[in-house]
């Protein structure tokens, strides 16, 4: 018989100290947004829970996602993929290949029948007979229904598993899937964006080793902590927003003074993600922190939703004041001048469409 | 008795790749098969959309080299539009290109490559104060204690008598063809730990520019990272001064345990110089000091290299319709004027029609079609491409750094030049094309601060940035040397949309099946020959096809954009 470490036994093996794994603990409870009256109640799991395993899957997809995830920046980074969990399966990082590592796939599945998380990177080609990914013969939606038959629930990375991204952008040859609309009896987690920040994805792992349970989800089955709130409403450059203060052209003076981007096509103002607050890369920057708009990676259809220079946010439900409001109203009729009749209509339609992802986003 | 065997899925690599070898007698590789089993069909996505956002969507081909479709797809959407962007812009696309070869080497190598050459369960029996005198020899790196290795083994002991072994599960520990001491196995797995720390630093660098990584953003005409010594919104003196940490950091990091490491272990391994391949190398060359239509300019400079003939290097010109051309006479894929013939990228097609056997599959039908990769060629020769070409290219042209670097290792290992083409002479070429490239990295940021300096602060050109000041038709080709090799966009743009859009990737290259005329690209050729210990367990062959550092994603996102009738499924 196996012996299951608890997660404190690991730290401790792996010359983590006590003071750090309680750190790592009170890191994380700010990450998921919890009290620090929680503080003790993570611990408290996370030394008495052995390691869960964990079945990585890739499908179509580019692998942005692992790498996000190994960018992880909180006090124990090497750790998390050793020993947070137990990585037993994943393309990218297994030293085992081919029938071993299909093996051990089979393996975890029968021994830990609902009992390990599958996590899924990329989506499914359903249009002929799933030609279009294949892994050691089979269909990936073969691969991906039998292995989500025995997990306990799923967790779908990124744009691709949650929404379908780019591979499903019209006219979506492959007929590309997201997981949610294939597994349907088990619980699924959506955490997207192209990639998603790694303290997001770490954070949702931790979030169900410490309580055994997802995290609260909104209607797209996305964890209310990290996709909550628009990125618009943390941004640091919203003081500029709220006085009309726009960059007209990369590089001008605006620019230079860190300017709302707006004008520039900035999705912000119809994005939930995490970039304005956690920001990404250990808190270095985020992307309109460095100059570009938003392109909004982490809603649903956001390629559709372009041209990502041209198209201008719909900010008329922004509303928290009249001042905003008309300054969206401004500034979609300042786009629409400088337009070609045709990108006119196209502009107008994307912006209904795009209010309408956004209504049933709202809880 | 002739056996087949297949590896699939090939782990360690980005994307999906299957391969299928036949056996000698001997156990020795007669036939090597190499198949991408996956296809997204970005070409006919990208049809119709703004060329200003195609940097955006190429990028998402590829999430390891994360920064090199962006960088080739901007560069060719202003060739077409005839942009030449400010010296500011130039320089951090430079320093964001150097950053990102520098990482994505240094990850290949540790965590892609190395449980090729190092046997973990073996550093379970090392003796630390041996561990740690080997690392005290080799590397003025001072996590080399006594105590460093003595607490590194028992985590790992705990490790693996918690019976969850994770990543390392059911590998082939213990394998013959494992020849390092436990003791560097010890050391080595002490660097796969530190790396995998170390390397989400460098990419520091992108967010600061780009503002995350992976995926940072780019921008046509220039980049989007203002720069102003009196914002704290833009790129001032604080940004420059966390640059320059992460650039101090990453070269005592290649210096200190990359490069000692490598040649470490390659000590070990000189005798196994099986992999070599087809002997033609390729690249586009990279790093523009002027202007990226000025190849003279280019730190990494372009050419081929037929035969391993280093005495020529003949010249490149992929705007030339007779030089690369891609044939897909075992790909998955039609041409509508015959499939014999290949055809340069500004003419290409790509009309998917799958062949092969329905999953779930036992064999691939290798006379026939057998890969979603085409088959691409450089006057109609196969080629090789990644860090030996690019290697074997500078050594050829006398670059003095390369020069000196080969021969130093070389001489270290007491090998002649011929081990280069080897499968362990790509894996140095790639330990040292990182340590010039972290050189790079510092060149660049000294380019740039002198520029900031003389009062140029521009990071944008403007001119061409309104669709109104287009011409209805141009055509474009956009190029860089990805960490896996020579990268082509090749782009045509009518009345202010992308027309059509075609981009031969590096593994494509060089994963590519075999050509109309029967020749094996660059994987399937270095696979021949390679004697196994155990056909079970394919250690030699994800040894060799890992050197390439394969990404298959990209490969197999071959874009154009003509007629392709493709019926949306349905999907309840
Ligand atoms: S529009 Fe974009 S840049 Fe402006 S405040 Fe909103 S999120 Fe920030």
């Amino acid at each position: 018989m196996e012996k299951k470490e608890t997660f404190a036994e690991v730290f401790e093996a792996r010359g983590v100290k006590r003071r750090d794994f309680l750190k790592f603990c009170s890191l994380m409870s700010v990450y998921l947004g919890l009290a620090p009256t929680m503080v003790p109640r993570i611990v408290s799991a996370m030394e008495k829970k052995p390691r869960i395993p964990v079945i990585w899957l890739h499908g179509l997809e580019c692998t942005c996602c692992s790498e996000s995830f190994i960018r992880s920046s909180h006090p124990i980074v090497a750790d998390i993929v050793l020993n947070m969990i137990s990585l037993d399966y994943d393309d990218t990082l297994s030293a085992a290949a081919g029938f071993q590592l299909e093996e051990i796939r089979k393996k975890i599945m029968k021994e830990y029948k609902g009992k390990f998380i599958l996590a899924v990177e990329g989506n499914v080609p359903l249009k002929d007979n799933g030609v279009y990914c294949t892994i050691n013969g089979e269909s990936f939606l073969d691969v991906l229904k039998e292995t989500a038959a025995d997990a306990m629930a799923v967790i779908a990375w990124g744009s691709c598993a949650s929404f379908g991204c780019v591979q499903s952008a019209r006219p979506n040859p492959t007929g590309a899937t997201p997981v949610h609309k294939i597994i349907k009896n088990k619980p699924v987690v959506n955490v997207p964006g192209c990639p998603p920040i790694a303290e997001v994805m770490t954070g949702v792992i931790t979030h169900f080793l410490t309580f055994g349970k997802l995290p609260d989800l909104d209607r797209l089955k996305r964890p209310k902590t990290f996709y909550g709130v628009r990125i618009h409403d943390k941004c640091e450059r919203r003081p500029y927003f709220d006085a009309g203060m726009f960059v007209e052209s990369f590089d001008d003076d605006g620019a230079r003074k860190g300017w709302c981007l707006y004008k520039m096509g900035c999705k912000g103002p119809t994005t939930y993600n995490a970039c304005s607050s956690i920001k990404w890369n250990e808190g270095v920057s985020f992307p309109i922190g460095s100059g570009h708009p938003c392109l909004g990676c982490s809603e649903p259809d956001f390629w559709d939703n372009g041209p990502f220079y041209t198209r201008r946010a719909d900010v008329s439900f922004v509303g928290v004041n009249s001042n905003a409001d008309k300054i969206g109203v401004v500034a979609v009729g300042a786009a629409a001048a400088g337009m070609a009749a045709h990108a006119i209509g196209t502009a107008i339609k994307k912006g209904t469409s795009e209010s309408k992802t956004v209504e049933t986003e709202e809880d | 008795m002739a056996k087949r065997i297949v590896v699939d899925p090939v782990s360690r690599i980005e994307g999906h790749l299957r391969i299928e070898a036949v056996l000698d007698g001997n156990n020795t590789i007669k036939e090597a098969y190499s198949s991408g089993t996956m296809w997204r069909g970005l070409e006919i996505i990208l049809k119709g959309r703004d060329p200003r956002d195609a940097w955006a969507f190429t990028q998402r081909i590829c999430g390891v080299c994360t920064t090199v479709h962006a960088l080739a797809s901007i560069r060719c959407v202003e060739d077409a539009l005839g942009v030449e962007v400010p010296p500011n812009a130039r320089i951090i696309r430079n320093l964001m290109n150097a950053t990102q070869q520098t990482q994505d080497h240094l990850v290949h190598f540790y965590h892609l490559h190395a449980l090729d050459w190092v046997d973990v369960v073996s550093a379970l029996s090392a003796d630390p104060a041996e561990a740690s005198r080997i690392a005290q020899s080799i590397s003025p790196w001072p996590k080399s204690s006594v105590g460093y290795f003595k607490d590194l083994k028992a985590r790992l002991q705990a490790f693996v008598d918690s019976g969850q072994l994770g990543i390392f599960s059911n590998a082939y520990w213990g394998h013959k063809g494992y020849l390092l001491p436990p003791e560097v196995n010890l050391i080595a797995v002490a660097h796969y730990l530190e790396a995998l720390d170390f390397q989400k630093e460098i990419v520091k660098i992108h967010t600061v520019f780009g503002g995350k990584n992976p995926h940072p953003n780019y921008l046509v005409g220039g980049m989007a990272s203002a720069i102003n010594l009196n914002s704290d919104r833009a790129i001032n003196i604080e940004r420059l001064n966390l640059v320059k940490k992460i650039i101090d950091d990453t070269i005592t990091f290649i210096d200190q345990v990359y490069i000692p490491d490598l040649i470490a272990i390659a000590g070990y391994y000189k005798g196994w110089l099986y992999g070599g391949g087809l002997g033609n190398y390729l690249a586009y060359g990279d790093f523009p000091e002027k202007s990226v239509n000025d190849p003279n300019s280019f730190l990494w400079p372009r050419g081929a290299i037929l035969n391993k003939d280093l005495n020529t290097i003949y010249d490149v010109d992929p705007k030339d319709m007779s030089q690369v051309k891609e044939e897909i006479a075992h790909s998955w894929y039609t041409y509508s004027n015959g499939n014999g013939k290949g055809l340069h990228p500004w003419e290409g097609e790509t009309n998917p029609q799958y062949t092969g056997p329905q999953p779930p599959y036992k064999y691939l039908d290798v006379d026939k079609k057998y890969s979603w990769l085409k088959t691409p060629r450089w006057k109609d020769n196969p080629m090789e491409v990644g860090p030996l070409s690019r290697v074997l290219i500078q050594y050829a042209k006398g670059d003095p750094m390369i020069v000196d670097t080969v021969n130093y290792v070389l001489k270290t290992l007491n090998v002649g030049p011929e081990a280069l083409f080897s499968t362990l002479g790509r894996t140095a070429a790639r330990g040292i094309e990182c340590k010039q490239t972290a050189g790079f990295m510092l060149h660049f940021y000294n380019q740039l601060m002198e520029n900031i300096k003389s009062g140029d602060v521009r990071t944008f050109n403007d001119r061409m940035w309104d669709p109104e000041r287009w011409p209805s038709e141009c055509q474009g080709f956009g190029f860089t040397e990805a960490p896996r090799g020579a990268l082509g966009h090749w782009i045509h743009i009518k009345d202010q949309k992308i027309a059509d859009y075609q981009i031969v990737v590096p593994s494509t290259w060089n994963a590519s099946p075999r050509d109309g005329k029967g020749r094996s690209g660059a994987y399937e050729s270095a696979l021949k020959g390679t004697p196994m210990d155990d056909p079970n367990m394919p250690l030699e062959i994800l040894r060799t096809i890992h050197s390439f550092d394969p990404c298959l994603a990209c490969a197999s996102h071959i874009m154009d954009m003509n007629g392709n009738e493709i019926t949306t499924v349905k999907i309840s």
